[in-house]
């Protein structure tokens, strides 16, 4: 009982203190303090009620106690990590976004393949491309070699089709200007086209982020050797070691922000002129 | 019109990409099949054995076709639609807990979004949580979200309706919140000068000047709400669904029925996204807003 | 001054605070609008002529001072609904026809189906719309979209115009006919009107005073009583008269750019 009247008294306090802090203009210290607040607020909760209402930890253990299993565990979670997120979904990622850039500037070259290409791109990246890495996983046996492969499948559409919308951005008369001074093709890519397309091919880059972890995870769960996240996760789920699969959720969270976070930073690095990226600094 | 040559071909490019992979993927066994039984193959019976094999590497077009002829059309001849091998009822199972989870992920998205644009506490600490929750593989979770909602005594489609509840309601709440902000300041302005209620201002210029954001996000949303939905298939122990004949096609090494079940869940894929594109036309040329 | 005053301001400042420092957008502006008044507002990018209209909207909350509209507080008169604004973009719902968007005011304050449907046509006609109303605003050319926009600020009845540049975005031959239009539509319903413009001749040619601002801190450095009479024909723009009150607007706005 105690418990829960400690978690009714964080949950307003946190909200106390964030509409406390909204009210106040906008500044970076409070954009940043508001939402970590919050997150802070709702572990508190979650721990005063896992403790209040005595849930067994086999159906969602407290913080706490997956803090304290993550500490005791890091050496085999570090090991999933770098099974998973480096091996598996990191060089997918890099195999399958240059890919898809080098496809997207041939076929900007073809008006033919463009027309040909783009729909079936834009049909291929809403289907649930995920199901392939049963066969992958087959075709390139259990390592990390098939979970890259079905990351590699995973980013490629999404990121062709947002490059190749990139490579269209610039308006008629910036192409004009270049033809004024009589700029080659490689000129013209390489001084406008590409600059022009960094805001889209970076927003392919970041939701290719989460794709990529997502299929090696997935790919895990169709067969892989004894170690990697999707591994620890279906085996620990059926072992009822609730607090390392939530250890592991942790890691995956750690991976994929992390991973998202850099590739947010290289863009702002990158595209600092375009508009959504302005006024921020 | 002027895409549809340019589409054709590359769809026949795709077929014969295909047809010619599966003869390279599924020679050696043909190879090793016929060095044990002691003949030479020919070419042609070389190419013949592969697009016709039992387990392929890769199986031919044709024999995906017919297994999904097989487990649809013709089991609906023989008046057994719905039975427990049929594609038809494994893709209704799928199709029951995606459009539930969408439901639900859209219900859940969209309510967000308001409280994000008319309330500044909640814009400020939900909304990087929000984007940083679709950071994380979220996939992680599903197997226990399933273990853990069976232990509670939560089974069957609800279990799996929230995985793809929590894929779906991401791309609704960024879309939502980028709808319900796109009136230009000027048009805000002019509600106050007439005086106009909150409830107003949303009901009248707010709401729908988010349709279009919506429809796109709705598109997006489906799509992920059925990748959720076969994943949380995967952990169930494979009884049924396009998830668990993935699974049990990949445990017996059954790479036609793999096929077979991806090519269903395409289609599912595209006609659900499919239908969202048709109801936004519509929707979009009643308002005046389809030009 | 004859007749009541309408929009009365006193020493009204207001001071962004940005983060390169404050910033007046107004300093001790002090005006009377009377009944019936067309005052226009010209001067410099900068120098208050919007925020002033915005103050009086209720748009802007002044830091300094105090502005009445109809006798009562800005709040007061935009809670009554007491003037129709016109922005400088049509602003017109894409998804509303001409009449639903005319219709949007009315709606919002509640008046009945049939009076509104009399009053869409009724300003339909007034700015030369009637048989549009059935018509999508992208169906419509730029000049056109802006006086459906002047007719959903009429369309409920407000004694105050308040514009901001309405017609700024539009090309000089549009214009030319639409400020014709506007004069007759002032002169037929007696409206008083308040008008932001940054071009000399469209300020002289409209008005009856004529506010000359200048920036930094934004203020009033001149009103003009126009001499012209309340008829004007397009080509009064050659006379003498004309010429000499356009030159007195361009002396207001050099001194104010001098200092």
């Amino acid at each position: 009982m105690t418990w829960l009247v400690a978690g009714l008294a964080a949950w307003a306090l946190g909200w106390w203190i964030n509409t406390t802090l909204a009210r106040r203009p906008r500044t970076r210290i409070t954009r940043t303090v508001v939402p970590v607040v919050f997150g802070l607020t709702v572990i508190v909760i979650w721990e005063c009620v896992v403790r209040g209402l005595a849930i067994p930890s086999v159906l969602l253990p407290a913080p706490t106690m997956i803090a304290v299993r993550f500490i005791h565990a890091t050496a085999i979670l570090w090991e999933d990590f770098v099974q998973t997120a480096i091996k598996g979904a990191l060089s997918g990622y890099v195999m399958g976004c240059g890919a898809a850039v080098l496809v997207a500037i041939a076929v900007d070259r073809s008006p033919f393949l463009q027309r040909g290409l783009l729909p079936v791109g834009n049909f291929v990246a809403a289907l649930p491309i995920v199901g392939i890495a049963p066969i992958l996983v087959m075709w390139f046996g259990f390592d990390w070699q098939s979970k890259a492969a079905v990351v590699v499948v995973m980013v490629f559409f999404p990121m062709l089709v947002n490059t190749v919308q990139g490579l269209q951005e610039t308006d008629a008369m910036q192409r004009d200007l270049m033809r004024t001074y009589a700029a080659g093709y490689w000129q013209a890519l390489f001084k406008l086209r590409l600059p022009a397309a960094m805001p889209f091919i970076f927003n392919g880059l970041k939701i290719a982020t989460t794709l990529a972890l997502i299929g090696a995870i997935v790919a895990e769960f169709f067969g892989s050797p004894i170690r990697g996240m999707g591994f620890r996760i279906s085996t620990s789920v059926g072992q009822l070691a609730t607090d390392l699969v939530w250890a592991e959720i942790v890691v995956a969270a750690l991976a994929g922000s992390g991973f998202y976070g850099a590739v947010a930073l290289i863009e702002r690095a990158v595209t600092f002129w375009h508009p959504s990226q302005r006024g921020r600094g | 019109m002027r895409s549809v040559f340019p589409v054709l071909t590359v769809v026949v490019v795709i077929f014969i990409a295909w047809y010619a992979g599966a003869i390279a993927l599924n020679a050696r066994w043909a190879d090793d099949k016929a060095e044990r039984a002691g003949v030479e193959l020919s070419l042609t019976e070389l190419v013949a054995d592969t697009w016709s094999q039992d387990k392929p590497k890769l199986p031919a077009p044709h024999q995906v076709a017919a297994e999904i002829w097989k487990t649809t059309g013709a089991m609906v001849a023989k008046g057994r639609g719905f039975s427990k091998r049929s594609l038809f009822y494994h893709s209704w199972v799928t199709f029951s807990s995606t459009t539930l989870g969408f439901l639900m992920g859209t219900v859940l998205g969209v309510g967000l979004a308001v409280g994000i644009v008319y309330n500044r506490t909640m814009d400020m600490s939900v909304m990087p949580w929000v984007i940083a929750s679709q950071t994380i593989p979220i996939i992680a979770i599903a197997p226990m979200i399933i273990v853990v909602l069976n232990a509670v005594g939560i089974s069957g489609l609800l279990p799996k309706a929230m995985i793809s509840m929590y894929l779906s309601f991401f791309p609704v709440v960024v879309g939502m919140v980028k709808g319900l902000r796109s009136p230009q300041v000027m048009q805000l302005d002019q509600m106050r000068t007439w005086n106009a209620s909150p409830s107003q201002t949303f009901w009248k210029l707010r709401l729908p000047a988010s349709m279009p954001y919506l429809f796109t996000s709705l598109k997006i949303a489906m799509a992920a709400s059925l990748v959720g939905a076969i994943i949380g298939e995967l952990p169930t122990g494979a009884v049924a669904g396009l998830g668990a004949r993935l699974l049990t096609g990949s445990y017996y090494g059954q790479t036609i029925q793999i096929w077979s079940a991806l090519v269903m869940a395409a289609t599912l894929a595209a006609v659900l996204v499919g239908l969202i594109g048709l109801v936004q036309r519509i929707t979009l040329k009643r308002m005046g807003m389809a030009q | 001054m004859t007749g009541d005053t309408v929009i009365s301001a006193k020493d009204l400042s207001l001071t962004f605070q940005t983060n390169d420092g404050p910033v007046h957008a107004l300093k001790d502006v002090s005006l009377d609008v009377v009944k019936g008044d067309f005052v226009s507002f010209i001067g410099p990018s900068g120098c208050g002529k919007t925020t002033f209209l915005r103050c009086m909207a209720d748009l802007e909350h002044p830091t300094g001072g105090t502005i009445t509209v109809n006798g009562v507080s800005a709040e007061e008169a935009r809670r009554a609904r007491a003037y129709g604004y016109v922005f400088q973009a049509a602003g017109l719902y894409p998804w509303r026809t001409i009449g639903g968007n005319i219709r949007l005011p009315l709606e919002i304050m509640g008046s009945g189906k049939a009076d509104q449907d009399a009053r869409v046509k009724r300003v339909l006609e007034l700015v030369d719309l009637a048989g549009f109303e059935n018509k999508f605003p992208w169906q419509l050319s730029g000049g056109m979209q802006q006086r459906a926009s002047i007719a959903r600020a009429l369309a409920f009845d407000a004694d105050i115009l308040l514009m901001d540049e309405p017609f700024g975005a539009l090309d000089e031959i549009v214009r030319d006919h639409l400020n014709e239009q506007l004069l007759q539509l002032w002169d037929r319903t007696g409206k008083t009107i308040c008008f932001v413009t940054h071009s000399i001749p469209e300020a002289v040619y409209l008005s009856t005073r004529i506010v000359v601002m200048s920036p930094r801190p934004g203020r009033i450095t001149d009103v003009i009583d126009s001499p012209l009479p309340r008829e004007r024909p397009l080509n009064i723009r050659e006379t003498p008269e004309f010429l000499e009150v356009a030159h007195r607007v361009r002396e207001g706005l050099r001194a104010g750019h001098g200092e």
